[in-house]
């Protein structure tokens, strides 16, 4: 009986670690959702789907994409923690285990975009306070709800939730909901912004397991390019934007539409548009083939 | 001394160990190299501290004084040689007497601290009280002025520049740059997550204190993708480093261009408050929007 128990209680123990699940290893983007707005990238004046309020539609009215040229600090800038999933997301999990007890510390993530390294947490750690430098990966601590591992992630720096000027403040709090499914990863962002967001901004992102991924170096280094007189902010004072209705025009949208808020988001919305008549001839994105192989017109 | 040990560290975010102090609400943060962080005795406060002794960047409202000190000997219990004055206003400099007094029976070391500021700083306190406001008390004065574009020292084995920018947040403004710590202090040029008070009555413009912006992101170099490398402590608010300050710069400058607009367009201070030229901010940053939208008005109008 003696030598029996031993076997059991190790298998026991080996089992107890394992009901957490590991997310390490290579994934590669699927990027069947929202295609269009995350590789070729959005269109100006696109906010639709986006709980966002008057502010956030103002200050995204007023963005300027000269800015991320001509504002060397801007060259450089990488993604936040809740976008960088979004973009060029082939990503890299590892874990970091203590050697000692075998418990959990954290979990590392490396995104090919900026080469962006972010760790999650998972040893209780508190935030840090209010006053502590805040990160473009921000803090995150995750905890266990079955086999779904939840991160909140705290003290992002100010950055964009579209990459058409729609801002995300500082006062985000995201929270990520991981899920295996076998091969496959599904990650559930949640963003509260009371800044910007009247009702938090749901969207979810997959990747499968690519083992013979090879993440490259992004790199990028700034530098003046252009001439400008210093102090230079590109911008579009209210209501000079020229660009604002394209995007309700290429696609056949009424304008209010494509303005985004909450109301926005539901399918009742749709009884208030009438009949969609969609363009004569098409406008954008006619002869894809791939995602790196589309043709604007 | 008593450095790194009495900071119990708590965690690290880009470089900034956190620590919890035992003084009320005034806590410590170390920021990098030899410099520190205390916030909650008024204005920020930044700290100095190395084998020559300490030095202070502004010294919070005089009742707050004492937790001010008892949060900085938790990282030093050296003398306090220098005191940096960034401005006039009383919640950076209305501990200056409270350290003074503290500076000779420090250790021994005999001597008062020496108090520095920009000449305009002491012109304003030696002046006639702006408004309401009571005088200024000769013993809150510097006893160190210079009035030339930037002063600089060497102190705790580093270069510590001093510059003056002009008619910014005040007329007397200075930024402190640790050259080897690559830490900024700013004053209240920059306070993140709070509109900037611009106080005309004291000689400040919102063309200087953007001017006063780019002077500090001109001093910042950020490390690998645009994050850490040079620390910005703030006059109030957060630590930060350059982008940070690029975003506040933005905001002020964007503004401050709308109401340049609505100027040209013949607009009275009453139309342009009424068009909310900083509505797209005011969900973001704290104060009165009419009160900062007001002051970029009257200052280019002047």
């Amino acid at each position: 009986m003696a030598k029996l128990r031993i076997p059991i209680l190790a298998a026991a123990l080996v089992a107890r670690a394992f009901a957490q699940v590991d997310f390490s290893g290579e994934w590669s983007p699927l990027y069947h959702e929202d295609a269009p707005e995350r590789l070729p990238g959005p269109e100006l004046g696109d906010y639709t789907e986006l709980p966002i309020n008057a502010a956030a539609r103002m200050r995204a009215d007023s963005w300027d994409a000269d800015r991320i040229s001509v504002v060397e600090q801007y060259q450089c800038r990488p993604h936040g923690s809740d976008y960088s999933m979004r973009g060029l997301g082939n990503l890299r999990v590892w874990r970091e285990i203590d050697q000692t007890t075998q418990k959990l510390i954290a979990f590392h993530t490396h995104m090919l975009a900026w080469d962006s390294e972010r760790v999650i947490y998972m040893d209780g750690r508190p935030h840090p306070p209010d006053y502590a430098a805040h990160t473009w990966q921000g803090f995150s601590t995750g905890a266990w709800d079955g086999n779904m591992l939840t991160i909140t992630t705290t003290h992002l720096k100010e950055n964009y939730i579209r990459r058409n000027g729609v801002p995300r403040s500082e006062q985000a709090i995201v929270t990520e909901h991981w899920t295996r499914h076998g091969d496959y990863l599904t990650v559930t962002t949640v963003i509260e912004d009371p800044v910007f967001l009247t009702e938090p901004l749901v969207r979810s992102d997959n990747w499968f397991v690519d083992p013979g991924q090879h993440i490259g170096i992004f790199g990028c280094e700034y530098a003046a390019e252009l001439p400008r007189p210093e102090g230079t902010v590109p911008h579009h004072l209210p209501g000079t934007n020229p660009f604002l209705k394209e995007f309700a025009g290429w696609y056949g949208l009424p304008y209010e539409a494509t303005r985004g808020g909450a109301e926005t988001l539901y399918p009742e919305y749709r009884s208030k548009l009438g009949e969609y008549k969609p363009p004569e001839k098409c406008e954008r994105y006619c002869t894809c083939t791939t995602l790196f192989n589309c043709n604007l017109r | 001394m008593k450095p790194a040990q009495f900071v119990s560290a708590l965690l690290l975010l880009g470089g900034a160990v956190c620590a919890q102090q035992p003084a009320g609400d005034v806590h410590v943060l170390r920021v990098q190299g030899g410099i520190y962080m205390v916030v909650g005795g008024g204005g920020n406060i930044a700290v100095q501290a190395g084998k020559d002794g300490i030095l202070l960047v502004d010294t919070g409202l005089t009742e707050l004084a004492p937790k001010v000190l008892a949060a900085v000997r938790t990282i030093s219990d050296g003398p306090v040689r220098y005191i940096l004055n960034t401005h006039v206003h009383a919640d950076h400099t209305g501990g200056n007497e409270y350290f003074v007094k503290q500076g000779g029976a420090l250790n021994g070391v005999p001597g008062e601290p020496r108090v520095i500021a920009h000449l305009a700083v002491q012109e304003r306190m030696a002046g006639p009280p702006v408004g309401n406001d009571a005088p200024m008390p000769r013993s809150l004065w510097p006893n160190d002025t210079y009035s030339t574009p930037f002063k600089d020292f060497f102190f705790n084995n580093e270069p510590v520049f001093v510059y003056h920018a002009p008619a910014a947040h005040t007329d007397g403004d200075s930024i402190v740059l640790f050259r080897r710590s690559d830490v900024v202090s700013t004053g209240d040029i920059f306070t993140p997550g709070r509109y900037p008070f611009i106080d005309l009555q004291r000689g400040g413009s919102v063309q200087g204190l953007i001017a006063g912006l780019n002077k500090i992101l001109e001093l910042a170099v950020p490390a690998r993708y645009q994050e850490g490398g040079t620390y910005i402590i703030p006059g109030h608010g957060r630590l930060c480093d350059e982008a940070d300050v690029v975003e506040f710069r933005d905001m002020v400058t964007i503004i401050r261009d709308r109401v340049q607009d609505s100027i040209k367009k013949g607009m009275t201070l009453e139309q342009v408050k009424s068009a909310r030229p900083s509505f797209d901010y005011d969900t973001q940053y704290s104060g009165s929007a009419d009160a900062f939208v007001e002051s970029i008005y009257k200052s280019l109008k002047r």
